[in-house]
């Protein structure tokens, strides 16, 4: 069975799931969509330092309607707060910590992940071409790269044994989140590692395109309460 | 231009050289950090077969966004063009040459371009659409590709302050690619909030040293409106 849930709660579990992977003084960069959301759970008591690639450290939350300017934005272009402690550099700066193993974690969505920790998330040719912005650079440079996505879209899984998109990186992923469990890429290949409670080992198998083996034990994945 | 204090000049006057066909940078990420008056000269002026290098397009009704929409440009050297339909639609249509450079290449292009540097060496996109057609270097077991400068003949960039000999102060994350193009490009014009007297920017606050810097326009109204 797969998990009785809708597709907030799922983006919720993710997150939630996500945001156990940072320590006390992590650098991060979150990309959009489900890794914006992570930052709602990670308790106070860990201080995540965020980086946007337009050139600050110490990202804090959006600015209030009415105040900010559009000179602190994010990445997204939403005016936001800079924290006591952040820094403002240039874009050369910026990407030298991103390319420079200096980031610790960067999370992101995708359009497609593979067993092999390839990543295809900036293009689907002759339909939609934005660019890859950052996402090339940090998907080389960040010290973890962290795939947070919905299982499947329309029913198509996102996680395959190969990318037929145009890559944004080649073997650089190290782990995937999805509502069914964490995939963790080893050298060798896809590990489940964790499996949400309220599915089972044969549905996922069935939702993933990817070849996997399991984790033994395989755990319970963390922070999911079926109850609630 | 070889003039200790800088001319300060309306957005008109400090783009009436600029020709059709001109390659131009453009300072700014998003709505940060882009010099509007200036564009908003460009746009005045009609200048056209502009070939574009800055981070992305904006939107079609904003900044160097509208450049694109009011089809003044020939080719688009950026890392994203996702926000604006025009770029897209043009793009698609074979109408608009577009060059995507990731964005840290991108960054690291301008800055060979503007420091003396024949070229990057980048692991970005190793493996991926973005090493087609260039050389790879296998340095100590690890693929780089070899990355060309970019140079412009303007650059329009966007700071907070400057001072009569052209330095400049930014701030926020407005700074991004401006201290890059304001080396790369043989005519370089600053749109800035407020002119200051020579002195009164301490020299540990000087972002981009003023010799950088041809010419001054100082704007401080459309921008905060946007």
């Amino acid at each position: 069975m797969l998990p009785n849930i809708s597709v907030d709660e799922a983006k919720v579990r993710i997150a939630r799931r996500v945001a156990m992977e940072f320590k006390d003084g992590d650098v991060a960069n979150l990309g959009i969509g489900i890794p914006s959301m992570v930052m709602d759970y990670v308790p106070k008591s860990v201080r995540v330092i965020l980086e946007t690639e337009n050139g600050m450290l110490g990202m804090g939350p959006m600015a209030k309607e009415g105040e900010g300017t559009p000179d602190i934005i994010g990445a997204g272009g939403v005016r936001v707060t800079v924290l006591p402690g952040g820094s403002f550099f240039s874009s050369d700066v910026s990407f030298g910590l991103i390319r420079g193993g200096h980031i610790d974690i960067t999370v992101l969505g995708t359009l497609q992940v593979d067993q092999e920790g390839n990543i295809a998330n900036w293009m689907i040719p002759g339909k939609l071409i934005p660019g890859m912005g950052g996402a090339m650079d940090l998907v080389t440079g960040a010290r973890k790269v962290f795939v947070a996505t919905l299982h499947t879209v329309k029913g198509k899984p996102k996680i395959v044994k190969r990318c037929s998109l145009p890559l944004t990186g080649k073997g650089v992923v190290n782990k995937i989140f999805t509502e069914l469990g964490v995939f963790e890429i080893t050298p060798q290949g896809l590990v489940l590692v964790e499996i949400a409670p309220d599915t089972t080992l044969e549905d996922v198998r069935e939702h993933t395109d990817a070849e996997f083996t399991v984790k033994e034990p395989l755990e319970m994945m963390k922070g999911v309460d079926v109850d609630g | 231009m070889g003039k200790y204090f800088k001319p300060v000049m309306s957005p008109d006057e400090a783009v009436r050289d600029i020709p059709d066909g001109a390659t131009i940078m453009i300072g700014g990420f998003n709505v940060g950090g882009v010099p509007y008056s200036l564009i908003e000269a460009l746009i005045r002026k009609g200048v056209k077969d502009i070939t574009l290098i800055a981070n992305d397009t904006l939107y079609e009704n904003i900044g160097h966004g509208k450049l694109v929409a009011n089809g003044q440009v020939k080719k688009v050297i950026a890392s994203h063009i996702g926000l604006n339909k025009m770029t897209q639609r043009l793009y698609n249509e074979g109408k608009l040459e577009v060059e995507f450079v990731p964005q840290g290449t991108f960054a690291e292009r301008i800055r060979a371009g503007g420091f003396g540097l024949g070229g990057i060496l980048t692991p970005t996109g190793v493996g991926t659409m973005a090493e087609e057609g260039k050389q790879v270097i296998e340095i100590n077991g690890k693929k780089y590709i070899l990355e060309l400068p970019l140079r412009a003949d303007f650059a329009l960039i966007r700071a907070r302050k400057a001072d009569r000999v052209g330095n400049l102060w930014y701030w926020g994350n407005a700074r991004n690619f401006n201290p890059l193009m304001a080396a790369a490009a043989d005519v370089v014009i600053a749109e800035v909030d407020v002119v200051l007297g020579v002195g009164d920017i301490n020299p540990n606050d000087v972002h981009t040293p003023g010799i950088l810097v041809d010419r001054i326009v100082v704007d401080g109204g459309e921008y905060y409106a946007s």
